[in-house]
Formats: C-alpha cells, sequence, structure tokens
C-alpha cells in the first residue's frame, strides 16, 4: 500500500538537493547555515518517524536557531531571463496551463474513484490520506512528463525549487512550527483557562451583546491562536451552547457553522496562520511580511460584522 | 490560567516584530512550564508534535514544477491571455477568479488553486500586467506591493468564505461531531448551508472593495512613477 510515507519520502529527497546546492551557493556569504537548514529539515521528511521525540525536537529547536537568528543568509539562483521566459512561452503556449491544473486533477479524481484500486485485496492508496498522497503522485507525474517533453535536464526543476524555497527561507517552516505550538496549547489545555476567563468575566444578560461576544471572541481567539479549529470548542462551550442554544433556544447548526466563519476572519488577519498570510506574502517577493494581512483586514472585519448580524437574524427561527 | 502565558508571549512577540520562529519556541515553553512540564518533556512534544503535522509543508512538493512551468514561461503566457482582454481591470481580474474559486470550492474543488500553484504563477503577473495596462506605466514598487497582496487575499477570501459549503470539509466535519459530542445531532447538510450567506456577503463585499481598488489605481493614473 502506498502511504503518506513515500509523499514525505519525495519532500524529503527534494530537500536534501535543495540543501545540496545551497551549501555550495558561493553567492551566498552563510551557505553553510543554509545548507544545514534544509539538510535538518530533509532529515526529518526521510527519517522524522525513526528519529524519537527528543531527536525530533532538538531538530526542531536547531531549525528555528538556525532561521531565528538569521544564519541562513540569502540564495542567489536567479530566475531565467525574461526574454528567455517569453521565448519559452512562444513555444509551448498555452499547454503550460493544463499541466498546472494536472495534479489537482489526480488529487481529485484519486480521491474520488482511487479506494477501488485494490492490490491483493488491499486497497493501493491509503484512503485515510488519500488527497495527499494522490497530490505528490500528480506532480510527479506532471513534473515527469515536462521535463521529457521539454527536454530540460533532471536537475533543472530542483534548481527553479530551491529558487522558490529560498524566497520563502525559515518562513517555510513557520507553519509546521505554529501548529506543533498549537498542539502545545492543547496539551496545556489552555482552551479551558480561556473558557474559565471568558465564564468568569462575561456577565451579559441580552441576546445581542453575547452573540457579539461569540462572534468577536471567536475572531479574536482565532487570531491568538492562529487556528479557527482551535478557537471554535472554546468559544462554543462557552459563550454558543449554554448562553444562545440554552437560555435564548437558537439554533446549534446555523450558530456554530457562521461561528466558525467568524473565526475564518480572524485567520484573514493574523500572521499566526503563516501559511496563509506569511509564506504567500514570501512566495510574491512582497517587501513587507504583512502585507497580504493589510489587503485582507476591510474585507475580515466587514464579513465579521455581517456574521455577527446572520446569527442574530437567521440563529434564532423560533 | 497561568497556561495562558504562552498566548500572551506570542502576542507581545508579533507586537515587537520578533522573529516569529523563536516566539513560537519562547511561547511553547512558557507554556508547557507554567503547565508544569519539564524542560526535555517539552522538547519531546514539540518534536512530536513538528513531525506529526509534516503533511503541512508537502505543499512545497509543488515548487519543482511551479519553478520549471515558470521557466517555461507561464508568467508570461499569463501576462499575454490577460492581455488579450481589453476590458480587464485589476479588480475584474480578481473577481473572476474570486467567484470561480468559491464556485469550485464550494463543490470541494478547493485544491485546483492555492498560493505557489495559481496566485505566483498565474494570477499576480495578471494582475501586475493589467495594472501597468491600465496606469500606462511600470508599476511603482507600492503599487506592485498592492496589485500582488490582493491576489494572495482574493485567494484566501474565496476559499475561507466557500469551502465550507462542501460538505465533508473538514471545518464542517469539526462541527459536526463537536455538537454530536454534545448531543445534539445535526447532519452535516444542516452545518454547510449556513455557510451560504457568509459566502454571498463575501463576495458582495470583497467585489466592492476589488472595483474600489480599480478606482485608486485609475486615481494614480496620472501620477508619475516615481
Amino acid at each position: 500500500m502506498i502511504g503518506i510515507s513515500v509523499a514525505y519520502d519525495l519532500a524529503g529527497l527534494m530537500f536534501a538537493a535543495i540543501a545540496w546546492r545551497s551549501a555550495r551557493d558561493a553567492g551566498n556569504p552563510r551557505r553553510l547555515g543554509a545548507g544545514l537548514f534544509w539538510a535538518l529539515l530533509a532529515l526529518s521528511f526521510l527519517a522524522g518517524d525513526y528519529l524519537g521525540d527528543l531527536a525530533n525536537g532538538i531538530l526542531v529547536l536547531a531549525l528555528a536557531v538556525l532561521g531565528g537568528f538569521g544564519l541562513m543568509g540569502r540564495g542567489t539562483e536567479a530566475c531565467a531571463p525574461r526574454e528567455a521566459r517569453e521565448e519559452q512561452a512562444r513555444r509551448w503556449g498555452y499547454w503550460l496551463f493544463p499541466i498546472l491544473f494536472l495534479p489537482p486533477v489526480i488529487a481529485l479524481a484519486g480521491t474520488i474513484w482511487g479506494p477501488a484500486l485494490t492490490w491483493n485485496g488491499r486497497p493501493l492508496v491509503d484512503p485515510k490520506q488519500g488527497t495527499l498522497i494522490w497530490l505528490a503522485l500528480g506532480i510527479v507525474a506532471a513534473l515527469a512528463a515536462t521535463v521529457l517533453y521539454t527536454r530540460q535536464r533532471l536537475g533543472t526543476p530542483l534548481r527553479d525549487a530551491r529558487r522558490l524555497v529560498e524566497l520563502v527561507g525559515w518562513a517555510a517552516i513557520l507553519p509546521q512550527v505554529l501548529a506543533a505550538l498549537g498542539g502545545i496549547f492543547a496539551l496545556a489545555k489552555v482552551g479551558d483557562a480561556v473558557a474559565a476567563l471568558v465564564g468568569q468575566y462575561l456577565t451579559l444578560d441580552h441576546r445581542f451583546p453575547l452573540v457579539c461576544a461569540y462572534t468577536g471572541g471567536m475572531a479574536l481567539l482565532t487570531i491568538l491562536m492562529g487556528n479557527a479549529f482551535a478557537a471554535f470548542p472554546v468559544m462554543t462551550s462557552g459563550i454558543a451552547l449554554p448562553l444562545l442554544v440554552g437560555r435564548f433556544g437558537g439554533d446549534p447548526a446555523v450558530i456554530s457553522a457562521i461561528g466558525m466563519l467568524s473565526g475564518f476572519c480572524g485567520t484573514l488577519m493574523t500572521p499566526m496562520a503563516a501559511n496563509f498570510n506569511i509564506v504567500p506574502a514570501a512566495l510574491l517577493e512582497l517587501p513587507d511580511r504583512n502585507a497580504v494581512i493589510r489587503a485582507q483586514v476591510p474585507t475580515a472585519l466587514l464579513v465579521l460584522v455581517a456574521n455577527t448580524l446572520l446569527i442574530q437574524i437567521l440563529g434564532f427561527p423560533k | 490560567m497561568l497556561s495562558l502565558v504562552g498566548i500572551a508571549i506570542v502576542a507581545a512577540g508579533f507586537a515587537a516584530r520578533l522573529n516569529p520562529l523563536l516566539v513560537a519556541v519562547a511561547a511553547a515553553f512558557g507554556t508547557g512550564l507554567a503547565a508544569g512540564m519539564g524542560v526535555l518533556e517539552i522538547v519531546a512534544a514539540f518534536g512530536r508534535l513538528f513531525n506529526t503535522n509534516r503533511y503541512i509543508c508537502l505543499v512545497y512538493l509543488f515548487l519543482p514544477l511551479i519553478g520549471l512551468l515558470e521557466r517555461l514561461g507561464i508568467q508570461v503566457q499569463a501576462q499575454r491571455l490577460i492581455g488579450g482582454l481589453k476590458a480587464a481591470t485589476v479588480g475584474r481580474t480578481y473577481l473572476v477568479f474570486f467567484v470561480l474559486r468559491q464556485v469550485l470550492a464550494a463543490l470541494g474543488a478547493k485544491d485546483l488553486s492555492g498560493h505557489a500553484q495559481m496566485v505566483r504563477p498565474v494570477l499576480a503577473p495578471m494582475g501586475e500586467a493589467v495594472a501597468e495596462e491600465t496606469l500606462g506605466r511600470p508599476l511603482a514598487p507600492a503599487e506592485r506591493t498592492l496589485v500582488r497582496a490582493h491576489a494572495a487575499a482574493a485567494e484566501n477570501i474565496a476559499l475561507f468564505f466557500s469551502e465550507d459549503i462542501f460538505v465533508a470539509i473538514g471545518s464542517v466535519i469539526l462541527i459536526k461531531g463537536y455538537l454530536a459530542a454534545n448531543g445534539i445531532e445535526v447532519s452535516p447538510l444542516d452545518v454547510s448551508v449556513w455557510a451560504i450567506p457568509t459566502a454571498l456577503v463575501a463576495v458582495v463585499i470583497h467585489g466592492a472593495r476589488l472595483l474600489l481598488l480599480d478606482r485608486r489605481l485609475k486615481a494614480a493614473k496620472g501620477v508619475v512613477a516615481s
């Protein structure tokens, strides 16, 4: 059976190749730090399941030190010049777009029909992680087809991957590190402490202020924790279920659905949601890492107000 | 109550614009120590959680393909494609993307787009080309940042306020499971149907903002880029 480890191995090999090239990048005065960073990340992807928890923890701390104290420098892999790319575009034209869509289409098809594929009575691809595995296989297929058809050297896509990943730099691991931090919050029962705080100080008797406290609380807690999924149980058991549903007879499905979307308003406004806000700013080579957040804040606040009104209007049908 | 120290560290660290990796590590140690965990215990827990969350970084598997397509001129081709449409503006381009993104995500095809595989190689270059067409000159650095940042914003906002309409999405399953654990039985459809009003509100609000972005760019037309 093909499991998620195949995708991790592919990523590990890619990071190893990136590490090798960055360590030898003569234009980067801190090339050894950069090489070490990507090599440790490669190790995590290739062998993370065998290292043990403590070694994995030390590995993360080493990554944080290398990235956090600016020991990686900046890679100097350059993009192909505009004229060369224009000539290539004339040659390949609109064929480039179907290739872009090939991996997600394979992922979608694999998720839907993949479970029907079996090998000796067992599923060919682990159905629990189906989408991610099929996406990885789709990327490999699209890459192989493109490299063969356009007659590129095998190392060329890896050079390009290094160019892009070094734009992101240390922020590449930030989403994963913040997810781990969310796990620590859960272990330390931070949610219970917030819920206790909410219950202690929230002595509102009227419906509309409570609705505001729920949607606003969802957004605020999501901003602080970076993840609406972590904020949802805290605010819903603190305000929505006992008060909005219990005392005011609200519809739990409406209130929780729109409550979660109020949390998403918070996601749009926080650097803690690094994969949506910080990594894209780096990928787009923006000078200000909060530029994406800044573009999103007005919409996020207006949708938050609208969500509050929607719960007030739709959430209490009786 | 003491365990809230981690949240305080995060808030203070981001406010002070310290390196987020170091802030996250400090918050993990602060939270763990406050909860009575030992130092090695915290390191091990952090390592285990980092390892189980590796799937988040799998998005970088796209980079060799995207980088190669960039070398083969996909950004140029995207600009050529949009350059043929005389009615195109930045706001309209992003709005058409926004609506398509919402409809497809609501149907469950949310992986068709993303920052690495769509915004960087296609959407942002389109926006830049159209903006330069509108202004009749190369973009100033601040304008380029604004146009690119709005491409990423359109991707995020359209996704967030439409994916929940699809019943088999993580947050709908989470809500159903959470309510069931609290003795309230709802079907996933009961939850997902209530994501529709917010999706409609979002397209109206963000659509209006995108058209305002066009007006802002047009107002800058006479201004010479510094």
